[in-house]
């Protein structure tokens, strides 16, 4: 009986963790067949332990030269789309004007479409224009879905600002650039920062969008999705243990910088 | 004059103002211009353009002509309606799923993670920089046949009632149905988890108090004050849950079978494969007007149109 009630009362806590296992579950399968030494080409089962992929990541024909593919179109689809997004941002908050109402669905719809009637339809303009696909066409591809996403991070932070900060700072004889950058720049850091990493893992985990406009351009999810009819390497596996690793780290080091900060404050 | 009447009138009780949109009457236009620009070029036009491929009639050779071919609608539409309803109704069971396993692990983190909070929220997060494809290649060591969580099924009669259903068929769980609709289950959970959880956090813990005051057990608080309050968040989630399940041709491909095909599927091989493209275009037309038709049908009924 007393278990029954204690069932009953941590059953939320239960089911929960039930499901961080179901999320997990695959990063563990990921990390400990990046220990396999598997027979024949597809690492699925697991035959015996072997560090062999971890010595030498780079072993497989092509996939570190599509790693730094996807890194590069990452950063710069990161650079553009927070750019753009920013200002975008800061226009839908700050500024009554015409219009702003198309501006809106505008920024919402991409969010709000399926990836692949996005791939598709860019496919075509890119086949009527006669443009040569590769990393121009997926860069553009990916500033383009990463935008909304920007947009919709740093106006929530916009929004939250008080605009009488900045009053202040103009009262105190700061002039719009100053007040710009000493000001409002630092209090929306934060917004632009989250919409930035989320523009980063956006850019670099695309496959569909990717797939159809990147002509014969292998990026790093590309280069999976092929291993996957091929043969799959374990040196994948190394690689997603290591991002997944570097990701928990740099979150926890930025937390803890954070504590440390807040409590120097106090 | 202008500049005379903006100046506020001293030790007047100023209303919380809104930001100052003195300086330049051209400036949110500036900041527009790129961006907008991007996704007039790159996302609007492209829309044109397949709108306008798929009445086009023609051959690769000989290039293709707008000649109002309308038909083509109709022949994809009859041809490939089983994939249309088979992606609807994977995309559905899927964003089910979501709600049911999502709403307990949100639910856990807003209120009962205590100093373990923002641990549960980075693990919620971290897989999402391994890529899906691995991630996704992960479940076919999970289910694969013969091993563990397909023996303990069996063990178990569950593939007895997934096989009557259709669900399943013998002793596999991968290639089948359901082995996708897990697939696209796990991939988007995230994305129903992380809106839950921002609506949950926002309500006031004394309401449960109060609700608990007055009688209410558990059960009856979490219907009448937690759930309702959270709405915003499950309409949300299920719709960045269900938009890009429906779309989806990774799990169908990577888990399924010929026989899981989704409309995805089918408009990446027209596009990519057979270079049929005014076929491909109209069922990709379809596949977004029939999203946007749901969307907004499910915005209008659930009460939340701010969403935007």
């Amino acid at each position: 009986m007393a278990f029954v009630r204690w069932l009953k009362r941590h059953l939320v806590v239960i089911a929960g963790l039930l499901t961080l296992g179901y999320l997990l579950l695959p990063n563990v399968i990921v990390t400990v067949f990046s220990f396999n030494k598997p027979k024949g080409r597809f690492n699925y089962q697991w035959q015996r332990f072997s560090t062999d992929a971890w010595k030498d990541p780079c072993g497989v024909a092509d996939m570190c030269g599509s790693l730094s593919i996807s890194l590069q179109i990452a950063v710069w689809a990161t650079i553009g789309a927070t750019v753009l997004g920013t200002m975008i941002a800061f226009a839908l908050v700050r500024y009554r004007f015409r219009a702003r109402g198309a501006v809106s669905s505008l920024i919402f719809l991409p969010m709000a479409m399926p990836e692949v009637v996005m791939a598709a339809s860019l496919l075509t303009l890119f086949l009527n224009m006669g443009a040569q696909l590769g990393f121009w066409t997926i860069l553009i591809a990916h500033i383009m879905f990463c935008l909304s996403f920007v947009v919709t991070a740093v106006k929530a932070r916009v929004m939250s600002m008080d605009p009488r900060l900045e009053q202040a700072a103009q009262d105190l004889y700061a002039g719009p650039v100053q007040t710009f950058l000493r000001v409002t720049l630092p209090i929306a850091a934060p917004g632009i920062a989250a919409g930035a990493l989320l523009a980063f893992a956006l850019s670099f985990d695309d496959f569909i969008i990717t797939n159809f406009n990147a002509g014969s351009t292998v990026t790093f999810p590309m280069f999976v999705w092929g291993s996957a009819q091929r043969g799959t390497p374990v040196q994948i596996n190394v690689i997603g243990t290591a991002m997944f690793a570097l990701a928990v780290l740099f979150v926890l080091v930025s937390m803890a910088i954070g504590n440390r900060r807040n409590r120097q404050k106090a | 004059m202008a500049a005379v009447t903006e100046v506020p009138p001293p030790l007047a009780p100023t209303a919380p103002e809104k930001a100052p949109r003195k300086r330049g009457r051209w400036t949110p236009y500036w900041l527009l211009l790129p961006g907008i620009l991007w996704l007039v070029v790159f996302f609007a036009l492209p829309l044109v353009y397949q709108a306008s491929t798929s009445v086009q009639t023609g051959s690769l050779e000989d290039g293709y002509k707008v000649t109002w071919h309308f038909a083509t609608y109709w022949d994809a539409l009859s041809e490939y309606w089983p994939q249309f309803v088979r992606s609807v109704l994977y995309a559905a069971a899927a964003t089910v799923l979501c709600l049911l396993l999502g709403y307990p692990l949100a639910y856990l983190i807003a209120f009962r993670a205590g100093r373990w909070r923002n641990l549960i929220m980075i693990l919620v997060i971290a897989p999402f920089f391994t890529s899906f494809l691995i991630r996704t290649l992960a479940w076919k060591t999970i289910l694969a046949d013969g091993g563990p969580v397909v023996g303990t099924l069996n063990a178990l009669h569950v593939l007895d009632i997934t096989n009557w259903l259709g669900w399943t068929s013998g002793d596999r769980v991968l290639a089948t149905p359901l082995a996708v609709v897990c697939g696209l289950t796990y991939n988007f959970l995230p994305f129903m988890i992380l809106p839950l959880y921002t609506s949950l956090e926002r309500i006031d813990g004394r309401l449960h108090e109060a609700a608990g005051d007055l009688y209410a057990k558990p059960f009856t608080t979490f219907r009448k004050v937690t759930f309702p309050l959270s709405t915003p968040g499950v309409v949300s989630g299920t719709l960045l849950t269900f938009i890009p399940a429906a779309g989806d041709y990774v799990n169908a491909d990577l888990l399924g079978s010929t026989d899981t095909r989704m409309v995805g599927n089918v408009i990446q091989t027209q596009f990519l494969r057979v270079l049929d493209y005014p076929t491909a275009a109209a069922l990709s037309f379809i596949l977004m007007a029939a999203i946007l038709i749901m969307v907004t049908f499910y915005i209008r009924r659930s009460g939340t149109e701010d969403l935007v």
